[in-house]
């Protein structure tokens, strides 16, 4: 009889109830953590589709493969879906969801009902956006400026961007839940200065989320009247203005850059500390950078305007705050860069995708400070600098963080071991085709192709060739991932508690974890990234 | 085969070169950093790979460091800040006495019309070695300018004028490119701009059935639409004198000051009540809707040409605040 007890599995999130209705009406975090990271992935493949199309559409000069309109449509519709049902909820929805209520020894987030009603939100939205692209449509950019999108676009501009205006609750309720969660639920002994990084660079992002959403919400729906009530905001012909729409889309989307990017640099903190055993280099630097990155990117939302028509003294301003945000995000990679000095560094996937991020990271962050620059953004702006400059940030950035850390969380999420040789190779396959892809868009911008062109001179062909190319060797790195964590459910190794000899609470507890996270609550007496006192434990599983 | 893979674009006008300089600057300072970022992270990870270095040597942080990878950055960012700024006011700030050239942005094209009169669809001939000042409006909704070959861009925006200026040094044509998406036919919005030795340039002028000057036509529908009414030669009108008032502040019913450019005229035009001058009362009639942009665009260069009528009488016309 003892034999049998062993086989069974120990309680845990995932069996301790089955059936749709126990997904659905759940309210525990690590389940909705789940249903996000379900909904995330499938907008992840409509939104690469698009993409796939605007590469293929690019191959040759004319526009051949689709319509002006069709293409229009795909760029939008790429945008819309990456960032507003991808990226903003991506680390904080699905792996901050399922890992801050560990990470501060909390049985839940401080609102689980909000937490769950935050998914049904994000569906609501998703499906009005989906609806609206059903219908035919949306051809305004993902920027939705006017007065092209209030009185000149003859597409379903209301329906998804009243779908965005929704899913932004759904940001909103994540913040909230975030923000009083890492006030009020830290265990016994976990002070500020023992937070993990993850739960600072979440808690910046919140304060964004909370504080920025209201205003694109607010924009959004000014828009939607004007094109339906033909209420003069912005359309100068209504009496309106059209830079106006400008200053308010930026103050929130600009902000909405670092919602995506500050958790990924949680994650990246996490993973090299564990990664080299060494207790997170300039730790209260790290931390306080991801404040200052918070409170200083509400201040430069103006420098996407440069040549919009605003005053050149705003313009001085405005370059100069630019500067002071890229400050604190290098001072983040030249940490990271120094946790692994005289560390015990391995070479697992989420290690490599973090090197990825830092590296690639790096080059985002450099090449904005060109844009920051008010001389060199007159030329490049509008061109495909712009567009190779936010996907070094966000796809090789925040995707590649998105990436480390499922790689990273993976085990306790799941309780198995992912296939280390596969996922190595997808790392640099995304490395690589991410590159290719994206670094001859830097010549091709400061050459001059404008961003957005359907059909382009034939001298910007070979460079568009290679980019599409690359694009192609990306896709195969998204992938395999897919195939193998789907194959890792069944067949991955049992992976145990910690299987990366971690520190921090999330890998006190089994994987996966018990539907109440913790038996008893944990107590922290020790400080952050504290590998110095954990015992050097053989590894055991997967490798 | 460079001539079908170009890596870099031309440098075709005065500025071209500077823009050029600050890039190379920070590609170079870019490179330095990446590469040190990606060979010391490279360094590390061999050196202190767990087979060599399994016991790591923990290291809370250091301050000294922390501040020489705050401020060296920052300095750093600060040239960067300075130089980009110098340039950017250059690009802002237009020459005295630059010949003008009005664009008008509509779904899908490009409409120039030259002081002289000539008009010209999708294509911009210009002379070289003078300063060109652009003053743009849109019909409809947001497009932008952007010759790549002389690196200026900016925005065209309906219900306002925006300018830019360049001063072409290189004979040659050159792409235009609407820079900023504005619907179906984006990537359609294109032409060229044509650079032409002076002489040719002159000879491309006089070609071609032209209907009078800007200006001239601009005077035309001055009379027509009843403007010299009230906005008489003299100080009598019910109107303010227009002479001598482009270029210069003027003085308003309010108090405030406005400087008299071309969106100050514009909008006198189009919303006359929104900016009364002092002495006059608020009985002009709105223009909105009646007059289309090119017209608009031949009323503003003739009131602009007044300008010489009133120095050359050298008579107070309107109240000025200088």
């Amino acid at each position: 009889m003892a034999t049998a007890v062993q086989t069974v599995e120990r309680e845990n999130y995932l069996n301790s109830n089955y059936g749709l209705k126990s997904w659905l009406l759940t309210t525990d975090h690590k389940r909705i953590a789940l249903l996000y990271l379900m909904s995330i992935t499938a907008m992840f493949w409509l939104g690469g589709f698009f993409a796939m199309m605007i590469r293929l559409e690019l191959l040759t000069p004319a526009g051949d493969l689709v319509s002006s309109d069709t293409y229009n449509k795909m760029f939008t519709m790429h945008g819309i879906t990456m960032v507003f049902f991808f990226l903003i909820p991506s680390v904080p929805a699905v792996i901050g969801n399922f890992v801050i209520p560990l990470m501060v020894g909390a049985k839940d987030l401080a609102f689980p009902r909000l937490n769950l009603a935050s998914w049904y939100i994000y569906m609501i939205g998703a499906a009005l956006a989906l609806w609206g692209f059903m219908l035919g449509g949306v051809d305004t950019g993902w920027t939705f400026y006017t007065p092209f999108s209030t009185g000149y676009s003859k597409t379903h501009v209301v329906t998804v961007a009243v779908g965005i205006f929704v899913v932004g609750f759904s940001s909103i309720f994540t913040g909230l839940n975030f923000i009083v969660t890492i006030h009020r639920m830290r265990a016994p002994g976990l002070t500020w200065s023992r937070l993990p990084l993850f739960c600072w660079s979440n808690y910046a992002a919140s304060l964004i989320m909370v504080l920025g959403t209201p205003v694109i919400a607010i924009t959004l729906l000014l828009v939607a009247f004007e094109r339906l009530f033909h209420i003069g905001v912005f359309n100068p012909q209504l009496g309106g203005d059209p830079i106006l729409f400008q200053h308010l889309f930026w103050f929130y989307s600009h902000p909405a850059v670092y919602i995506m990017i500050l958790p990924g640099m949680g994650v990246i903190s996490e993973v090299i500390t564990c990664f080299s055993r060494k207790r997170a280099f300039g730790y209260e630097f790290v931390a306080l950078a991801s404040i200052a990155i918070a409170v200083l990117g509400f201040l430069v939302w103006a420098h996407h305007m440069f040549v919009a028509g605003i005053s050149m003294y705003s313009a001085l301003v405005f370059s100069l705050l630019s500067y002071f945000v890229a400050i604190p995000s290098a001072v983040k990679v030249f940490n990271w860069t120094a946790t692994m000095y005289k560390g015990s560094v391995r070479f697992d996937t989420p290690m490599l995708y973090a090197w990825g991020f830092i590296g690639l990271f790096t080059m985002g962050g450099l090449t904005g400070v060109f844009l920051a620059s008010l001389g060199i953004d007159v030329h490049v702006t509008d061109t495909y600098f712009v567009v190779a400059h936010f996907h070094y940030v966000m796809v090789g950035g925040m995707v590649l963080a998105y990436m480390a850390g499922l790689h990273f969380w993976w085990p306790k999420i799941t309780g198995r071991m992912y296939p280390e040789p596969p996922a190595k190779l997808s790392a640099l396959l995304v490395f690589v085709g991410f590159n290719l892809t994206f670094f001859p868009q830097f010549v091709l911008g400061y050459m001059g192709m404008p961003r957005r062109y359907h059909a382009y001179p034939p001298e910007f062909q070979v460079l568009n060739v290679l980019s599409t190319a690359g694009a192609s060797v990306l896709a195969v790195g998204y992938v395999l991932p897919m195939i193998y964590f789907l194959w890792s459910l069944r067949y991955g190794e049992p992976a145990g508690p910690n299987p990366w000899n971690a520190v921090g609470l999330e890998w006190m507890t089994p994987s996966p974890p018990p539907t109440h996270n913790f038996d008893e609550t944990p107590v922290v007496t020790w400080e952050a990234y504290d590998y110095e006192h954990q015992p050097q434990e053989e590894i055991t599983v997967g490798h | 085969m460079w001539k079908n893979f170009p890596l870099f674009p031309e440098a075709a006008s005065s500025l071209a070169g500077q823009v050029d300089g600050l890039y190379f600057f920070l590609v170079a300072v870019s490179a330095f950093f990446t590469v040190l970022i990606f060979v010391t992270i490279f360094i590390f990870a061999i050196k202190y790979r767990r087979q060599v270095n399994p016991l790591p040597t923990q290291i809370e942080g250091s301050l000294p460091l922390e501040l020489t990878w705050t401020l060296i950055p920052l300095g750093i960012c600060m040239i960067f800040f300075a130089w980009g700024s110098l340039i950017y006011f250059q690009e802002g700030r237009v020459p005295r006495g630059a010949m003008e050239v009005y664009a008008i942005g509509k779904q899908w094209m490009w409409k120039f019309e030259h002081e002289t009169g000539q008009r010209e669809i999708n294509q911009l001939h210009v002379p070289i070695g003078r300063d060109v000042k652009m003053i743009m409006s849109s019909q409809d909704v947001i497009h932008s300018f952007f010759v790549p070959a002389f690196r200026i861009k900016t925005d065209v925006l309906p219900g306002r004028y925006t300018t830019t200026w360049f001063h072409a040094t290189k004979l040659g044509t050159y792409h235009l490119f609407c820079a900023e998406y504005c619907g179906t036919q984006h990537s359609g919005m294109i032409g060229e701009v044509v650079v032409m030795d002076p002489s040719a340039y002159q000879a491309w002028l006089s070609g071609g059935g032209v209907m009078g000057s800007l200006s001239a036509n601009g005077q035309q529908l001055f009379q027509q639409l009843g403007c010299a009414t009230c906005h008489r030669a003299d100080t009598q009108g019910r109107g303010p004198n227009l002479a001598g008032v482009f270029g210069k502040p003027v003085l308003l019913d309010d108090g405030r000051t406005v400087f008299a450019d071309e969106n100050y005229l514009r909008e006198s035009i189009l919303n006359p009540n929104a900016k009364i001058v002092s002495g006059f009362k608020p009985i002009m009639p709105t223009f909105q809707g009646q007059v289309s942009e090119e017209n608009l665009a031949a009323l503003v260069a003739y009131i602009k040409s007044l300008v010489q009528l009133q120095q050359a009488s050298n008579r107070p016309a309107v109240p000025v605040n200088d």
